[in-house]
């Protein structure tokens, strides 16, 4: 038995930890943007890391269960309703056959995520199934949810109802962000004055913000002048194509630095002024259009503690949870 | 219901109507239109108050109640969050 999509939400669609090791030929990681959020889902209603849940984006979905199940909602302040009645997020509920799961409009936060013991159980592509829409690969027809889908459920693991995230271990989404940043690969190219302005401008989010890339609005970087080398196009901001890592921050004309997450395009031909460090990047990605984010510049080694740090909460996360 | 605008209605109750998603308010269905709606224009549930835009999709914004439109609280083309009111609405 599984679950009936009685109205699909804005953009929802299945992730798990992602697709890793294709975008050499130009295939994006993909999986949940915060992947922190969506292991917390998965661990509250006792599945395995790797199941898959329901990334819903700015708007939650309606979606009738077929069968009991227990069920938990993470990552942005997206308050559920069952049977139209408030459920608790970070805290995993008991559904019962035939009982309808709702959403109440966004509070904070971009993302929220949907897990459901047993997982997901689309089928697996390139050993994922999270969804990458624009390849139409994985999650449920390789596209986002629509009124009338059937989603099947797995039978492998999940737990009773009544786990919950200790209140320190929950994630919060203020209205104004700093997001660490690694300067390069490019940067060169801005002047003095550039990057002050990219450190010091307050980026608003505009409306332009998916999966593949989170694009900014609020300052004008100035480039050095330059011959455009051979493969470049014209404008200052053009460089010869290259390969573009998830968390780069690319700025066409100076302007909108947009920064690319999980379903990002392999490579292309702007300028990467500065790359989000991965301990930053869910964050990333419940910035909600009008929220504002300043990047940060910071150096390896606060990076790579940055990373350690998340990796410590991750596993505070399980400990919590097992 | 009563006449918009009829006796009693500057006592009747106001009713927020509220933004769903973050997105950007458009009181106009395109530049050379008209506005949707203007203070004191009627509105039935259905009627299109508003249109806004996100990930370059555009939804419609319905009034959700009847009564008339007591105020527009967001400038045209600007970003509005979830949950911010877009207008008030004056019960009949």
């Amino acid at each position: 038995m599984g679950v009936s999509v009685l109205q699909p939400g804005l953009a929802t669609t299945v992730q798990d930890v992602g697709r890793p090791g294709y975008y050499n030929v130009g295939i994006p990681p993909s999986g949940s943007l915060d992947q922190y959020s969506s292991l917390a889902a998965n661990l509250l209603v006792g599945n395995a890391e790797d199941a898959a849940v329901l990334e819903c984006t700015y708007m939650g979905p309606e979606l009738r269960f077929g069968s009991p199940a227990t069920v938990a909602v993470t990552g942005a302040d997206l308050p559920p309703l069952l049977g139209g009645e408030p459920r608790p997020a970070w805290e995993s509920f008991a559904v019962g056959a035939g009982e309808v799961l709702s959403f109440d409009y966004l509070r904070s936060g971009a993302r929220a995520y949907v897990a459901v013991s047993g997982g997901f159980d689309v089928p697996a592509v390139l050993g994922s199934r999270s969804t990458y829409a624009l390849g139409s690969l994985g999650g449920l027809e390789g596209r986002a949810l629509v009124a009338g889908d059937e989603l099947p459920i797995g039978d492998a693991g999940g737990a009773a109802p009544g786990r919950s995230v200790p209140e320190a271990l929950r994630s919060t989404h203020p209205r104004h962000r700093e997001i660490r940043v690694m300067m390069g690969l490019y940067d060169h190219r801005l002047t003095d004055g550039g990057r002050r302005t990219f450190a010091e401008a307050t980026w608003r989010l505009t409306t332009l913000a998916d999966r593949t890339g989170m694009r900014y609005r609020g300052a004008t970087l100035e480039f050095r002048e330059r011959v455009a080398p051979f493969g470049a196009g014209s404008d200052p901001s053009n460089i010869v194509d290259a390969p573009y890592p998830i968390g780069s921050i690319q700025v066409p004309g100076g302007v909108e630095p947009i920064v690319l997450h999980r379903d990002a395009v392999s490579g292309g031909g702007y300028v990467m002024v500065a790359t989000v460090i991965s301990a930053d990047m869910d964050d990333v990605a419940q910035s909600a259009p009008n929220n504002t984010t300043r990047f940060v510049e910071v150096d390896l080694r606060p990076g790579r503690r940055a990373r350690r740090r998340r990796a410590a909460r991750l596993e505070a996360l399980r400990e919590a949870l097992a | 219901m009563s006449g918009a605008g009829g006796p009693g209605a500057e006592r009747a109750p106001t009713v927020a109507i509220r933004s769903p998603l973050p997105g950007v308010f458009y009181r106009r269905p395109s530049p050379d239109f008209d506005p949707f709606v203007e203070v004191g224009s009627p509105v039935e549930p259905d009627t299109t108050g508003a249109l806004f835009e996100l990930m370059k999709q555009f939804f419609e914004v319905p009034a959700g109640t009847t009564g008339t439109i007591a105020a527009v609280a967001v400038a045209d083309a600007e970003m509005v969050d979830a949950g911010q009111v877009l207008f008030t609405v004056r019960g009949s």
